[in-house]
């Protein structure tokens, strides 16, 4: 396997327009015969599939939800960042593109993030030509806030459904070109293969999740952007579908996955409060700019917050970084909150919570002022664990929610298998090993509406094509696949269930692949996935036949492929013999407990290639150039 | 911290197979439930059971878990999404329920959503009336400057309201004459209270009002149980606005089919 990165030559600034002229075009007239396939109907899947259906490409596009308008890009909540510079504070594109270099701890391709810096711009006025309603000023034009520690205030937003107005944006485009016959919409579907013929990426294998149909789909490039893997540890604050089966098989045939071990995990969510725990609930960071971060300064000090008198509190993010104290980063807060919980002084029945506490806040500012400014978190932190935080302190604990690894992909969005084209949170790109709030729904819309239609073209052109149809071997090969595993998972007849394998699962990478990672507990996971793995596959559970809607059957496909990533995931940690970002090794930190990178070592990214269930992938490095952002540490203080 | 006291429930589940075999209700035994866990978690715990004991576990739709996606959807004692107003499904907690107490759990019931299986039915109609119109035409590439057209703040903040509508389909479980008009009124209000929605307002509500029709929901006698159903809280207002929007493009279009009657 070789890495390509294809980036354009010439300075940074004119690497995206030079590129598009010297890329090949398709006539109008010849996009008609070309078919694309898209699975996933998120921000990335829906826009690129609405975008390449005008263009006049014949689009399949695939979603195992029962609508193009739920995938979970519809739950991001704080906004989107563009370099549109309207509050004339000092923004522009090459701002946005420095930031984005060194929040991600210089572990991304400074040519990728240059355009995604430059199309931001775009982006905000094809939203708001389609109806995006978008906050505004009393003047009418379009507010901003500042996000995640931003000089500026670039980010625009719709309220607390930020996600959610640009999703229905691309699903309203999207079902226009339904009706107008560019797009045909296959919902309710999942994908369980890509189709290779001569090495090219020429269809998938789907499930239809209804009637269990395993069927073949031809077409001549095939587009994936079917999301992150956070699900790998069961608890997160992705939605309860959310999957890797889609990238991991795509996997297994040639495609390298990126630096899976980096993931994002963001402090502020709503603690487990028990066992049958289903997911977690992200509460917005904004929280920390007016409440207290403590636990009791004794280990199993069980009385109520309002009993423990202040010297018995250890505020423990301003003892530990006075300069930034509650608004230390995400990762450092979040890691700050494991330590403390580890040594028994965590809040909550069960001990993995901390406190956030407004008390102050409202002595100073008065509640008025702060129902106006976090009213609707409070309602909602309310409803869910019954605890007005008016009178008492919210518990809070880190959660999984954003994977920053994904498939390899090339300055075209291509990964490793031509034709196979990555977008979004699927794909590594733009992120680094940390990713800034307000840039997930950047990416997703620049990938789809703004990159995909230009480089697809270029491949198409390029590709020399010969039609395919689904009676070839490739395909009742790979259907046949699909349909051996099925039946292997059915007839199985073990005695645990699905959840029990994948909550398991779940327990050990966050203990040993979470918020900090050393090499002893990596080597431990890594013993132990295997033989959850091999008990999977001997003891478990699956109800049901496949000719029919079975849930726990598409449970089980899931599961059977986070038990095989999460040990590439593992190994990719245990390899980053460096912290960086939200990789955080216990043995790599300053003496302040930041994280240390070694640049001479580790700046590149870690592509893998597939060699085999339990056998070891092997890496191929794409060296990372820094010459327009200066390698240097990251500072908080 | 005390540990919560766990309550016991007798559920009444509809089971039904497929869209052409018959349902029932089946009654299922819930104890041990805490009161912190959500009527879905609850739901999980129950399937747990019943795939340990050999039984074929529910199906229901269910996603995000956060009151956003509208991919869940039950009737619970007869009441779309339960008792906590303006809440989804997936944000009910059992601590709103009496311990002890018997719980009916029924699919959503509309001739326009056929059940698929058990608790999830076919909800693509939805769909359907947003392609009959419910978009502005704006291909990729062709917008001007996002800072080019003004909008009122208030008119902004309107279609916000509007545009919160999760296409989860309670407003139709919960009318009696199954009536998709707050999902359609919605959608129609979002739109053609933006200036960017302007062209093409009388076409889609024209459109997305006969699709409507199409797919036999029934009509709206304003009974406003869709707004207390709502997850989002959509006001009906939103269904006087396209009322009114529809009977304006039907005037236009008789207007417009008239042969010329200038004085030239």
């Amino acid at each position: 396997m070789e890495l390509r990165s294809r980036i354009p030559s010439g300075p940074i600034e004119s690497k995206w327009d030079t590129h598009r002229f010297e890329m090949k075009l398709v006539n109008p007239a010849n996009k008609r015969k070309f078919t694309v396939i898209v699975v996933g109907t998120g921000l990335a899947g829906g826009s690129a599939a609405a975008t390449l259906s005008e263009l006049g490409y014949n689009v399949l596009c695939f979603s195992f939800h029962d609508s193009p308008r739920r995938a979970h890009s519809i739950a991001a909540q704080g906004g989107i960042n563009a370099a549109k510079n309207y509050q004339n504070d000092g923004d522009s594109v090459y701002r946005l593109f420095y930031d984005t270099v060194k929040g991600g701890d210089f572990r991304s391709r400074e040519a990728n993030v240059y355009r995604l810096a430059q199309i931001s711009v775009n982006i905000i006025d094809q939203c708001v030509a389609q109806g995006v309603p978008f906050a505004r000023e009393y003047g009418g034009l379009l507010a901003n806030r500042s996000f995640g520690g931003a000089q500026v205030s670039r980010t625009f937003y719709a309220r607390g459904q930020t996600g959610q107005q640009l999703l229905l944006g691309a699903y309203q485009a999207l079902e226009k070109e339904i009706a107008r016959g560019g797009v045909k919409m296959v919902t309710h579907t999942e994908m369980l293969d890509v189709v290779l013929v001569d090495g090219k990426a020429r269809g998938i294998i789907t499930r239809d999740l209804r009637t269990g149909a395993v069927e073949a789909y031809a077409a001549d490039a095939v587009v994936l952007a079917t999301g992150g893997y956070g699900n790998a540890f069961y608890l997160s604050t992705n939605a309860k579908n959310s999957n890797a089966t889609a990238i991991w098989r795509a996997h297994k045939r040639g495609a390298a996955f990126a630096n899976p071990c980096f993931t994002q995990i963001h402090p502020t969510c709503i603690p487990v409060s028990g066992d049958y725990q289903s997911k977690l609930t992200l509460m917005s960071e904004s929280l920390r700019n007016d409440g207290r971060v403590w636990v009791p300064k004794k280990a199993g000090d069980k009385r109520p917050p309002g009993e423990i008198p202040e010297a018995e509190r250890d505020y423990y993010l301003e003892r530990k970084y006075p300069s930034f104290g509650n608004l230390s980063p995400r990762d450092i807060s979040s890691r700050a909150a494991k330590e403390v919980c580890d040594e028994g002084r965590g809040v909550g029945e069960t001990g993995r919570g901390v406190y956030l506490d407004f008390a102050d806040a409202i002595r100073r500012l008065g509640e008025d002022k702060i129902r106006e400014r976090y009213g609707n978190l409070f309602e909602m932190y309310e409803r869910i664990t019954n605890e007005n935080p008016y009178r008492v302190p919210m518990r809070i604990y880190p959660a999984v929610h954003y994977t920053m690894g994904g498939l390899w992909v090339d300055y075209n969005l291509m990964s490793t298998v031509p034709g196979l084209h990555v977008l979004g949170e699927a794909n590594f790109s733009d992120h680094g090993a940390n990713r800034l709030g307000a840039s997930a729904l950047m990416q997703g819309l620049a990938d789809g509406y703004f990159i995909i239609p230009y480089t697809i073209g270029d491949y198409l052109a390029n590709a020399k094509l010969e039609k395919v149809s689904t009676d070839r071997p490739e395909f009742v090969a790979a259907k046949a696949g699909i349909e051996s595993m099925t039946k292997r998972l059915l007839g199985i007849n073990g005695k645990r269930t699905v959840d029990a394998f994948h909550r398991e699962l779940g327990a050990l990478l966050w203990e040993d692949c979470g918020m900090a990672r050393n090499a002893a507990g990596l080597q431990r996971a890594l013993a132990r996935i295997p033989e959850i793995r091999e008990e999977f596959w001997q003891n478990v559970n699956v109800p049901g036949s496949d000719r029919e809607l079975n849930q726990a059957l598409e449970k089980a496909g899931r599961v059977a492929d986070f038990l095989e990533f999460a040990e590439l995931m593992c190994t990719d940690a245990l390899h980053r013999d460096e912290s960086c970002g939200g990789h955080f090794r216990e043995e790599h930190q300053t003496p302040d407990g930041e994280a240390l990178r070694d640049d001479e070592r580790f700046a590149y990214v870690a592509a893998w290639e597939y060699c085999g269930v339990g056998n070891a992938p092997r890496l191929v490095k794409e060296p990372l150039l820094f010459e327009n952002v200066p390698l240097s540490q990251r500072s908080y203080k | 911290m005390a540990l919560s006291p766990t309550m016991r429930f007798t559920l009444r589940i509809w089971r039904q197979k497929s869209a052409d075999t018959p349902g029932k209700l089946v009654q299922y035994d819930a104890p041990d439930v805490n009161p912190d866990m959500s009527f879905l978690e609850m739901l999980d715990v129950v399937n747990e059971r019943l795939t340990e004991r050999g039984e074929e576990p529910v199906a229901f739709a269910h996603d995000c878990r956060e009151g956003i996606c509208g991919t869940c959807s039950l009737m619970i004692n007869g009441v779309a999404h339960g008792p906590v107003r303006g809440a989804a499904t997936c944000q009910v907690h059992m601590r709103s329920f009496t311990d002890g107490q018997t719980i009916d759990i029924e699919p959503w019931r509309a001739q326009a959503f056929p059940i698929i299986k058990d608790l999830m039915v076919d909800r693509a109609a939805l769909d359907r009336i947003i392609q009959a119109g419910g978009f502005i035409s704006a291909p990729t590439g062709s917008a001007p400057d996002a800072n080019a057209i003004p909008i009122p703040k208030q008119d902004v903040d309107d279609a916000m309201d509007a545009a919160a509508c999760i296409g989860c389909g309670a407003c139709v479980a919960a009318c009696p004459n199954a009536s998709a008009s707050l999902f359609t009124a919605a959608k129609v209000s979002h739109l053609g209270l933006l200036p960017q929605g302007q062209p093409e307002r009388n076409r889609r509500v024209t459109r997305m009002v006969e699709q409507m029709d199409l797919e036999g929901f029934g009509g709206c006698t304003l009974f406003g149980e869709c707004q207390e159903a709502c997850p989002k809280l959509i006001s009906i207002d939103v269904i006087a606005r396209m009322n009114r929007d529809y009977f304006k493009a039907t005037m236009s279009a008789r207007e417009e089919s008239k042969p010329s009657a200038g004085s030239g």
